[in-house]
């Protein structure tokens, strides 16, 4: 029952802390208290180290985004420069067409979406009915299987990439070949303990009471879950397609060695990194951060509050 | 499911127990087992094929040998030659070398990030985001990038220690320096994770512990280490055991960076076990390795179930 414990001490604190913010409006008391804060030391202290941290974490996150960002509109002599060039004498914007063009960027681009968006798709439907089933339906056996659903969260991945790899060459009694196919991406994706963890407990919160009026009412239990569960359930489906798509986004090791003829962007950009010039190559780094960092910007909020519902995902 | 049983019990209460109720309850019985494990069937399906047969399937072939096309039982063969593989050992200390290190920054860094940022009352939102932000990006862009301000001759990491009237480092390009230089791009990419799991569990943390703390005369650091440690040592513990298991099969950074080197200085567990593969064509050694892997980090696998539990018990 691995990351249980933990969940449900964050659902407590989570629960505490609500109730402390209503007993105390606008002001949780930390490390440091407030009157010590409101003397004129401790302001001055405070707007100092404050001031400090913001020009530091800004220089030290923001400031290779800028440099990617910019580095594209460089010559590769400025790119290369000492002292360094911080902005472009004359930007242009040549280097970004050159790498759209020598990395196959459109390429690239849709091939993940196309990786990332069918994973989410199969993890919707396979890891909710499974979830689904394994709280509600409750089928005989269903204890053990989930024991052991979880009990893979405890394998390092990287250590089972060559029987995987083996597998996915020449499926069982099919004998299929999936490589190069989305499917070898799509399939293992649903094999995800962790989301069918977090959808189950999610689940396991809604009162039978409602599922057993939707029955009295004649329901199935595919229409009980799609009328009734699903739209209960939006935040955790939020979570969850989050981390599924995050997840293939960021994934190396294994579409480096299953597709290596429909390249994701990452494994693109790293194989054709030898042999681009050097601003085409940053430009092409920042065209390839583009999608994640807008999507992060646009769900920040999910994201971050997902981060603490799936505590500790790494 | 509480639904049919209640149904069941009902009709137990109130016809006769005759033989052909009972059939009709084992009937219904089956029927919604069989239902239910249709919606588990997808996810069940996925785990058999690309989770528990690839895993049996490694040990077995860590115990087997082929040779034009002849599977052979060569008992501990493989393992023999795994170990007497001098780069099997020098693999062993770089990964333990990466995650001592990562460990020491990857750990504490977050961690001391979360505490100051938890003390500002300005800002915390922007400092989030940053602090995040190359989580979100492509690995590979964050890592690519990395290896131009680190370029022993024109990167920026050298103008700046430079500047600074510091000896200049050789970065990736030397035996000594290119597991720590890997470490820090590695933290910086993916800190903001940690960060905003330490945030989320001192905002948990009652006030009233500190009030107290305070009056009893604690200095703030005193306070850190008798209110905040305490307070969250669950979550810092599983997040520790959770980055020894992630540290140690580290291997894209490797890849992408320094290709193994210089002098197999960088050459990862995870890398070795991909070069047995796909370099050697050696899958049953890589399986041998892959089998070790399992093991020694089923250790700390093992560790984090145990801590879990105590922490569940407090």
């Amino acid at each position: 029952m691995s990351r249980h414990s933990l969940l449900r001490a964050l659902d407590a604190r989570n629960r505490f802390h609500s109730q402390q913010l209503k007993s105390t409006p606008n002001y949780q008391r930390t490390l440091i208290s407030r009157t010590q804060l409101n003397t004129d030391r401790g302001r001055r202290l405070y707007w100092t180290a404050l001031t400090i941290a913001l020009l530091l974490a800004t220089l030290v996150f923001i400031g290779p985004l800028f440099w990617m960002a910019t580095g594209g509109f460089k010559t590769s002599q400025e790119l290369v420069s000492n002292p360094p060039v911080l902005l472009p004498a004359h930007p242009s914007t040549h280097a970004f067409s050159l790498a759209w063009d020598r990395l196959g960027m459109a390429q690239l681009l849709w091939n993940t979406v196309v990786y990332a968006g069918g994973a989410l798709l199969l993890q919707l439907i396979f890891c909710v009915a499974a979830a689904y089933s394994l709280s509600k339906l409750r089928p005989i056996f269903g204890n053990w299987i989930l024991a052991l659903m979880l009990a893979s969260m405890m394998i390092p991945a990287a250590a089972l990439v060559i029987p995987q790899y083996l597998t996915v060459l020449d499926l069982p009694f099919v004998h299929w070949n999936l490589q190069n196919t989305p499917w070898v991406i799509w399939l293992p994706t649903v094999a995800n303990a962790f989301n069918i963890f977090l959808l189950k407990r999610f689940f396991d919160s809604i009162p039978n009471d409602l599922l057993d009026a939707a029955a009295v009412d004649g329901a199935g239990p595919l229409r009980t879950l799609w009328r009734i569960v699903l739209p209960m359930s939006r935040p955790i489906l939020g979570v969850v397609s989050i981390f599924a798509i995050v997840a293939v986004w960021k994934d190396f090791l294994w579409p480096l060695i299953t597709v290596p003829a429909h390249e994701t962007l990452n494994v693109g950009v790293s194989t054709a990194s030898t042999s681009m010039p050097d601003n085409a190559l940053v430009g092409g780094l920042f065209l390839a951060s583009i999608p994640t960092i807008v999507l992060f910007l646009i769900f920040q909020r999910n994201i971050m509050a997902g981060l603490t519902v799936g505590g500790v995902k790494g | 499911m509480a639904f049919a049983l209640a149904s069941e019990r009902v009709r137990d209460n109130t016809g006769q127990r005759d033989s052909r109720s009972t059939w009709k309850t084992l009937r219904r019985a089956t029927g919604r087992n069989l239902r239910a494990h249709a919606f588990l069937f997808g996810a069940l399906l996925c785990f058999v094929l690309f989770t528990w047969y690839p895993m049996i399937r490694e040990i077995i072939m860590s115990f087997q040998r082929v040779h034009r096309g002849q599977t052979t039982w060569v008992g501990l063969g493989n393992y023999r030659q795994v170990a007497a593989d001098p780069e099997f050992w020098q693999a062993w200390r770089n990964t333990l070398e990466f995650t001592g290190l990562a460990l020491v920054l990857g750990f504490a860094a977050p961690f001391a990030v979360a505490i100051v940022v938890n003390e500002f009352r300005h800002a915390q939102g922007y400092l989030r985001i940053l602090v995040y932000l190359p989580v979100m990006l492509p690995p590979v862009a964050g890592i690519l990038l990395f290896k131009y301000f680190m370029d022993p001759g024109f990167g920026l990491f050298n103008q700046a220690l430079h500047f600074l009237h510091l000896p200049k480092s050789q970065w990736l390009a030397s035996k000594t320096t290119s597991m720590p230089s890997i470490v820090l791009v590695s933290t910086w990419s993916n800190m903001g994770t940690a960060t905003l799991v330490y945030l989320a569990a001192l905002q948990g943390i009652p006030g009233d512990l500190y009030e107290a703390a305070e009056l009893d005369g604690c200095s703030v650091l005193q306070r850190i280490r008798h209110v905040t440690i305490p307070q969250t040592r669950l979550i810092l513990s599983l997040m520790l055991m959770l980055q020894i298991v992630a540290t140690m099969q580290m291997f894209t950074e490797s890849f992408v960076l320094t290709g193994g080197g210089p002098e197999g200085s960088t050459t990862t567990v995870v890398y070795l076990l991909y070069n047995y593969a796909f370099s050697y064509n050696k899958f049953n050694t890589a399986a041998a390795l892959g089998v070790i892997m399992l093991l020694v980090l089923a250790i700390f696998s093992a560790i984090y179930i145990v801590l879990e539990r105590r922490g569940s018990e407090d």
